[in-house]
């Protein structure tokens, strides 16, 4: 082995590594997209299909916007409109694609004591709870589930303060295992809650009003602000998430035989 | 304990992978800051200068930093709106190891410090009446008291590979990329799988415990050919 093909072995060596590097991109997208398990199934068929291995940082919906501002990830997966609207006015992606929807429940004591499940709309379940003042564990983390919570609690004009509300400030899944401990009435995104395995006796107590669903969309982070983001690769990912592939995966996808997901992208 | 039995005696594939990582940025932290916090823990025993309380009780004090405020900051420097953004380090291997490396040199420092004091103490009349130069002082300090200083290492080590507030925003628990025992854990807590991070955290024990056992079994052995 002379000099040279040790020269020509490493510089063929490292240009295989970077042309495999290529192929990886990064995306924040949030716990109950992550915790749902739907990724599980997404991701090994997006690397067969375009060769692409999506890296997923798995945070709330505000750190998934200022990862994607700050040039950290290449695109965000995130459920947040308003959120990501502004996100978008002040530069930081390119556009905001629809992908697909799931929506939240409201978990609870079984024995639903403040009588939540009575209730005929989502803001009623949350009137009652608060008229109880029944212990309610809250994000409180400014994800997109802690969003849509506030706007909820102020569409049913009720303040939510006192001892019975607990905003944890964690995940979805720390907040779950607060309100298991507790035995406290929670909002949750319907995925997450089906996989979580600590229900104790929580149960759903209240779902199916049309408010509580809960629109995932995907950002691609704006290029001209951050020039290293891997545009094709983000392209050739949002043309996957739009294929008739993606439908059928995302619409297939059950727990406990009901559907999380559904696809409507394009509509 | 019998999930944790069970992933270890099937070499579960993901289990060696994420093992091998915390192995490997907090074995490469502690050495760096080996490196960093012995010959300061020394230099700071034998010299002399105004500022020296001071410097020793802000040391004492960074003994205590949160690891999520140097996650913060590590991250801040590594973004890519950061100074150091350019460099890509952000979310690898690399990035863990330097938030770790500024956790526990602290760790290491104070405790070579308070060792090597000791020592020198017990050395101060013999160099200086052999009138050694100040690096040959700091140097002999350093080698004859390699057994306290491996103890000021371990403790480091321990820190470090229990760590996971810095190492979550620094690395992000990708998997397959810098997904490491501690991470995993939080992970798994989150989905409400208790018994799977109890399981990860006995491999974690069982980590912490083989790797002081193999550093003991390397010195001791050192020490009978040395005295």
């Amino acid at each position: 082995m002379t000099f040279k093909t040790v020269v020509l072995g490493a510089v063929a060596a490292l240009m295989t590594s970077t042309a495999a590097m290529a192929e990886e991109m990064k995306m924040a997208v949030t716990t109950s997209f992550a915790n749902s398990g739907l990724a599980d199934v997404l991701l090994p068929e997006i690397k067969e299909d375009t060769g692409i291995e999506v890296q997923l940082l798995i945070v709330g919906t505000g750190q998934a916007l200022a990862l994607g501002a700050a040039g950290d990830v290449d695109a965000v997966l995130v459920h947040s409109k308003a959120a990501e609207e502004k996100w978008l006015a002040a530069g930081n992606g390119t556009h905001r694609t629809e992908i697909m929807y799931n929506d939240f429940v409201f978990v609870g004591p079984q024995a639903d004591p403040a009588e939540a499940g009575a209730a005929e709309a989502a803001t009623g379940a949350l009137q009652a709870i608060a008229g109880a003042e029944a212990p309610f564990v809250s994000r409180g983390d400014d994800s997109g589930t802690h969003k849509m919570e506030l706007r909820l609690w102020k569409a049913a004009d009720v303040t939510p303060e006192g001892d019975w509300y607990k905003a944890v400030g964690q995940g979805m899944g720390a907040a779950l295992n607060t309100a298991s401990g507790m035995n406290a009435y929670i909002m949750s995104d319907r995925a997450s809650w089906l996989k979580f395995a600590n229900k104790g006796d929580l149960g759903i107590v209240f779902e199916g009003d049309p408010v509580l669903f809960n629109q995932y969309a995907y950002l691609p982070v704006n290029p001209e602000k951050h020039p290293h983001v891997k545009t094709d690769l983000v392209n050739q990912l949002e043309a996957w998430l739009l294929s008739d592939e993606a439908a059928e995966l995302i619409n297939a996808y059950t727990i406990e035989g009901q559907q999380l997901f559904v696809y409507n992208a394009g509509e | 304990m019998w999930q944790a039995a069970r992933l270890v005696a099937t070499f579960d594939p993901d289990l060696v992978e994420i093992t091998a990582l915390s192995l490997r940025v907090s074995l490469g932290a502690t050495v760096i800051a080996s490196l960093i916090g012995l010959p300061l823990g020394a230099w700071l025993a034998v010299n002399r200068f105004p500022a020296r309380r001071f410097v020793i009780a802000i040391l004492n004090a960074l003994m205590g930093l949160p690891p999520v405020v140097v996650g913060l900051m590590v991250y801040m420097l590594f973004s890519r709106s950061g100074p150091f953004g350019v460099l890509g380090l952000l979310f690898t291997p690399t990035a863990m190891v330097i938030a770790q490396v500024i956790i526990i040199t602290p760790i290491i420092a104070s405790v070579a410090h308070q060792a090597i004091r000791e020592l020198w103490a017990d050395y101060h009349d013999l160099l200086i009446s052999l009138q050694a130069t100040r690096l040959q002082r700091i140097k002999t300090l350093l080698w004859d008291g390699r057994r306290a200083l491996m103890t000021a290492s371990l403790a480091g080590f321990g820190r470090a590979i229990g760590e996971v507030g810095a190492i979550m925003i620094v690395g992000g628990n990708i998997d397959h990329a810098t997904r490491v025992l501690t991470t995993a854990i939080a992970l798994e807590t989150g989905k409400g799988e208790f018994d799977m991070a109890l399981a990860l955290g006995f491999v974690l024990i069982g980590l912490a415990i083989l790797v002081n056992l193999g550093l003991h079994f390397i010195s001791r052995t050192e020490r009978g050919a040395r005295w």
